[in-house]
């Protein structure tokens, strides 16, 4: 790309003499900018139906479906089984290396997580770990208030999973790392297609 | 020496060599699924196809020959495999996500390197359930038929386990037998038809639990039922170190990890290793986790340890062969700094037969290692319970009559039916316990050459004349009548009789004098089977093994095999009895114990420093770096897996005024025998070739052997009553084994089938053996695979040291009324 594209947006020459320096201080200091942004400022203050000012933290700001906030851990919405099968990748993946879980033979013979963390201090909400999740388990959600005493601060299973009373005020996550809307489309063949096969020998 | 060209690379390699192994050591990359390096190929993969010489052929059994041109790779051979790889995909359970081989698991990668990215073929799946056999989980549904598992058990260990069963899923379509890869049609086809599964009658695994099929299946299929769902392959960390239970000391990794989430001390997870080149027993891969939960530092104990050394009132150090060579070492310098007495009765048999043996043999160490065993085309076996004292020189036995079609003879009192298994070309020689001379003498009388005069004219006298019936094949002749159509000159037809003379060969008895040892009559050894074993045989090799070393004869056995050495061509293999024997033989001065107190070192003591219950923390021998001496007469490392945080034996010397500030400081300072390498310069590992890179190989000396006339008398007792044997059961060495939590059991009296009958016991029945004065209440479990009984020595809650002078006694066995 050549350089014509850009634009340069300040032309003006820095001034080099002193007087010069003195004339844009003035210019700078008693322009009427400044008076136009607190005169937006007051009428706003006084507005009541405005929209600029929020009462922190009586209102919290509505975020988007893609907004990195606090994880959480998903259950399934039919069944309410945990949607987290234990497979490492987010551990793998994690950037920061903050997370952790520890995994062991169920009585019904599959896996189970028995416990799971993040270490929210060093977390950097890249999203990679709701990115590689297979089973939309791990998800960002929109809670960004992360202040805590300490910097190691950890999530455990408990803090993120969704409580089992909780299940029907579930969400599903559209955010960084979700199905695309047109994934059903995608399929090509699948180990079941036999059947379709042998539907159509029988109606021959 | 031929040379062949692999992708342009030429390499060296011995003509007849498999191409695959060639590349392989060259570096050179060959994608295979089914082919074990040591063992048979099966050509169930059939991916390491390659053009050699323009000719499509399988690398895995294609022999080089000199001025082959290979290439390993082309657009060809590339659409090949990939299409293989998709058909192994076709129904294998989608669950990357919690199977435990996930990230190093063989079809994962081979089908990313192949690139599959979408499945064009279905057929309708089998129901396959997954079974529990004890240490290993077995889910044939991730299972891909690659049959390693069936080759390492049939080719390594022996025990012939595993087999294919039909599986019986759906037929292919004809139609794809055009439309798809020749290759990959034939890989598929066979996947519908077999399954594995055990080889025995009622479909459970019965075998020694070595878990070598979990090392070498290359999916999630065979898995430790104990690692099973518990970490992901990437989460762990590999620490390299050497197995503490035996001597073979083979390689192994403990992979190690935290415990949990809110526990960061480090656990073992599981032990894998290096499955082409060393096989593990079962105490090995299983028993991992013997040590303690917590260790401390008692100080007020130290100090009393170090004033009992100091005033001089401790007088014996009490140890055993679990030990590393270092601390070996730090022991030897003790007692020479306190005049101290060195007692660990194992280790002292074994370096009395040891020093008896160098004088006769002319040389420091014995000559054999596991290579002359596995390099072996005929191999003896005397005086050790094979499968049961050292399974890894049994694997290296097996592989040999396996892969070198070599034959063998086993001598032991106690029939061992899988040992017998192993080959047609193995017989098994069950002589009577008070018999061991006996055998050394046959070998020295039938292969030693240019004996000593007093020698030969023994054995020469220990013949006796005999008729012989043999079978002679006799030419003769014979007359026949023979019809025959032949055309006159009319053209018609005529049958004429025709006298014929035809030689004959025709077998015919006769007896002949002929020469009979009277040593093979003694062992109920079959002279003309050994004959027939010993054809085109060049490589020999003899194992000798524990009950010559605490047989009554010891000193007589240790002079025998030194000769054989020496006037035979037989490489001689003498096992250490436990992990590190022969370090402890060849670094300490070994002696009785004297009045005083007694230090315990793993060992009952006045005061005890152990890795089990102590009065003092030791660290077990997976919290410890250092070296052991093995059986393949090399000095291995050691690493740490875990964290110990109580003293060690060094903290003790160094209290006493010993100079060296970590243990591993003593490594270059063994002493005579040993190289003065530092312990971070050993490295441990086998490189893509197996050429062994495990610490360093001792250098035998050699010196002028001693032939001097001794006598021969067999000094055992004449057993009688009911025989028994001292030995573990397998996967049990010790007490250390005995305490990791896989293989936790309580000794048991072990009996076959026939010794339970002629003393009308069942299984699981309480006895009680009684020998003079003493008398022991045990369980009696039945043996299948053995003839005869044998009593444990892991268990340290039952004291059997009175039943054994050596390795057989006869006792008195009830059973218990109660």
């Amino acid at each position: 790309m050549g350089m014509g594209k850009y634009i340069n947006v300040d032309n003006t020459k820095p001034p080099v003499s002193t007087s010069d320096k003195f004339k844009r201080f003035v210019k700078r200091t008693f322009k009427p900018e400044l008076f136009i942004g607190l005169g937006v400022v007051f009428r706003e203050m006084v507005r009541k139906d405005s929209n600029h000012t929020m009462f922190y933290p009586m209102e919290k700001v509505q975020i988007d479906a893609r907004y990195r906030g606090v994880h959480k851990l998903l259950r399934v919405l039919e069944s309410g089984n945990e949607r987290c099968i234990g497979c490492g990748l987010c551990e793998k993946i994690c950037v920061s290396n903050c997370i952790a879980m520890d995994t062991h033979l169920g009585d019904d013979g599959r896996k189970k997580v028995s416990n799971y963390s993040i270490n929210f201090g060093r977390c950097v909400y890249c999203g990679l770990c709701a990115d590689v999740c297979p089973e939309l388990a791990i998800v960002h959600g929109g809670d960004y208030e992360f202040s805590s005493e300490q910097r190691a601060y950890y999530g455990f299973k408990n803090d993120l999973l969704t409580k089992k009373d909780e299940l029907k005020n579930q969400v599903e996550f559209e955010g960084y790392g979700s199905l695309p809307v047109d994934s059903s489309d995608k399929v090509k063949f699948t180990p079941t297609s036999y059947i379709q096969k042998e539907e159509s020998k029988d109606k021959e | 020496m031929a040379k062949i060209t692999i992708n342009g690379k030429i390499c060296e390699c011995n003509e007849g060599e498999y191409i695959l192994a060639i590349a392989r050591r060259n570096g050179i990359f060959i994608p295979a699924i089914c082919y074990l390096s040591g063992c048979s190929p099966t050509l169930a993969c059939r991916l390491c196809m390659v053009e050699a010489d323009d000719k499509r052929v399988y690398s895995c059994n294609a022999k080089a020959k000199d001025g082959m041109v290979v290439i390993t790779d082309n657009e060809q051979i590339a659409s090949e495999r990939k299409a293989i790889m998709q058909t192994y995909c076709i129904n294998h359970p989608l669950e990357c996500g919690v199977c435990d081989q996930s990230g190093e698991c063989e079809l994962q990668n081979f089908v990313y390197h192949m690139g599959v990215d979408e499945q064009i073929y279905s057929i309708k799946d089998t129901h396959k359930p997954a079974q529990d056999w004890g240490l290993i989980h077995y889910d044939p549904a991730l299972c891909i038929v690659c049959e390693r598992c069936i080759t390492v058990c049939k080719d390594k260990i022996g025990d012939n386990a595993l087999k294919t069963v039909p599986r019986g899923g759906d037929a292919l379509e004809k139609s794809l037998k055009d439309t798809m890869p020749k290759e990959a049609y034939a890989v598929w086809n066979k996947f519908q038809k077999n399954l594995i599964a055990p080889n025995s009658a009622d479909g459970s695994l019965d075998c020694s639990d070595c878990g070598e099929c979990t090392a070498v299946c290359p999916v999630g299929a065979l898995v430790g039922s104990r690692f099973q769902y518990r970490s992901n392959a990437w989460e762990l960390k590999k620490i390299s170190a050497s197995n503490p239970h035996s001597s073979d000391c083979e390689l192994i990794y403990y992979d190690v990890k935290p415990t949990s989430i809110e526990n960061r001390k480090h656990k073992i997870y599981r032990v894998s290793s290096d499955y082409d080149f060393g096989e593990l027993n079962k105490a090995a891969r299983f028993g991992y986790d013997f040590n303690k939960d917590e260790s401390r530092k008692d100080r007020i104990v130290l100090e009393r340890i170090v004033d009992g050394f100091k005033s001089g009132r401790i007088k014996n150090i009490k140890f055993n062969s679990f030990i590393t060579n270092e601390e070996a070492r730090i022991l030897s310098i003790l007692k020479d700094k306190f005049e101290l007495n060195l007692i660990n009765d194992e280790a002292k048999a074994y370096q009395n037969f040891l020093k008896e043996f160098s004088k006769f043999a002319g040389s420091s160490l014995y000559n054999g290692d596991f290579d002359s065993v596995k390099e072996a085309d005929f191999i003896i076996s005397a005086g050790s319970f094979l499968r049961h004292d050292a399974p890894n020189v049994g694997y290296k036995l097996n592989n040999a009559l396996k892969i070198n079609k070599a034959s063998a003879i086993y001598f032991h009192p106690l029939k061992d039916a899988v040992v017998e298994g192993y080959s047609k070309n193995l017989l098994s020689c069950n002589h009577s316990p008070n018999l061991d001379i006996e055998i050394l003498l046959f070998i020295l009388q039938k292969f030693g050459k240019n004996l000593p005069k007093w020698l030969e004219d023994r054995l020469l006298s220990a013949f006796e004349n005999a008729k012989k019936e043999v079978e002679v094949s006799k030419k003769v002749k014979q007359t026949s009548l023979v019809k025959k159509k032949i055309k006159d000159e009319n053209g018609e037809e005529k049958e004429i009789e025709e006298e014929v003379e035809k030689e004959v060969i025709v077998k015919e008895k006769e007896l002949i004098d002929a020469k009979f040892s009277t040593y093979a009559k003694a062992l109920n050894l079959d002279e003309d089977a050994l004959e027939k074993l010993l054809e085109k045989k060049e490589k020999f090799t003899l194992v000798i093994g524990e009950d010559f070393i605490t047989s009554k004869n010891a000193s007589t056995l240790a002079k025998l095999t030194g000769l054989v050495q020496r006037y035979t061509q037989f490489k001689v293999l003498i096992i250490p009895p436990r992990t590190n024997s022969l370090g402890v033989a060849m670094i300490c001065e070994l002696g009785e114990e004297q009045s005083g107190k007694t230090f315990g070192y793993n060992e009952k003591g006045d005061v005890v420093f152990s890795s089990l219950k102590a009065d003092l923390d030791a660290p077990a021998l997976n919290e410890q770096e250092g070296t052991f001496t093995n059986l393949d007469l090399r000095v291995v490392p050691t690493h740490p897996a875990l964290d110990y945080h109580g003293f060690e034996l060094n903290d003790i010397a160094k209290c006493l005024g010993l100079e060296f500030e970590n243990t591993i400081d003593y490594t270059p300072n063994l002493g005579e025998g040993f190289k003065k390498i530092k312990f971070d310069d050993l490295e441990n590992f086998y490189d893509n070739g197996g050429v062994n890179h495990r610490g360093y190989k001792l250098e035998s000396k050699s010196f002028e052997a001693c032939d001097d006339e001794f006598e021969i008398e067999n000094l055992n007792p004449n057993l009688d009553e009911v025989i028994i044997y001292k030995a573990n059961p397998i996967g049990q060495f010790s007490k250390f084994s005995n305490r990791a939590s896989a293989l936790m059991q309580t000794a048991k009296l072990y009996a076959g089938k026939e010794f339970l009958e002629a003393n009308s016991l069942k299984d699981s029945d309480v006895v009680i053996i009684k020998k003079d004065e003493l008398e022991l209440a045990l369980s009696v479990e039945l043996d299948k695979d053995i003839q005869g009984a044998y009593l444990p020595f892991f268990d340290d809650k039952i004291d059997i040291s009175g039943f054994f002078t050596s390795r057989y006694s006869s006792v008195t066995i009830q059973r218990s009324q109660a």
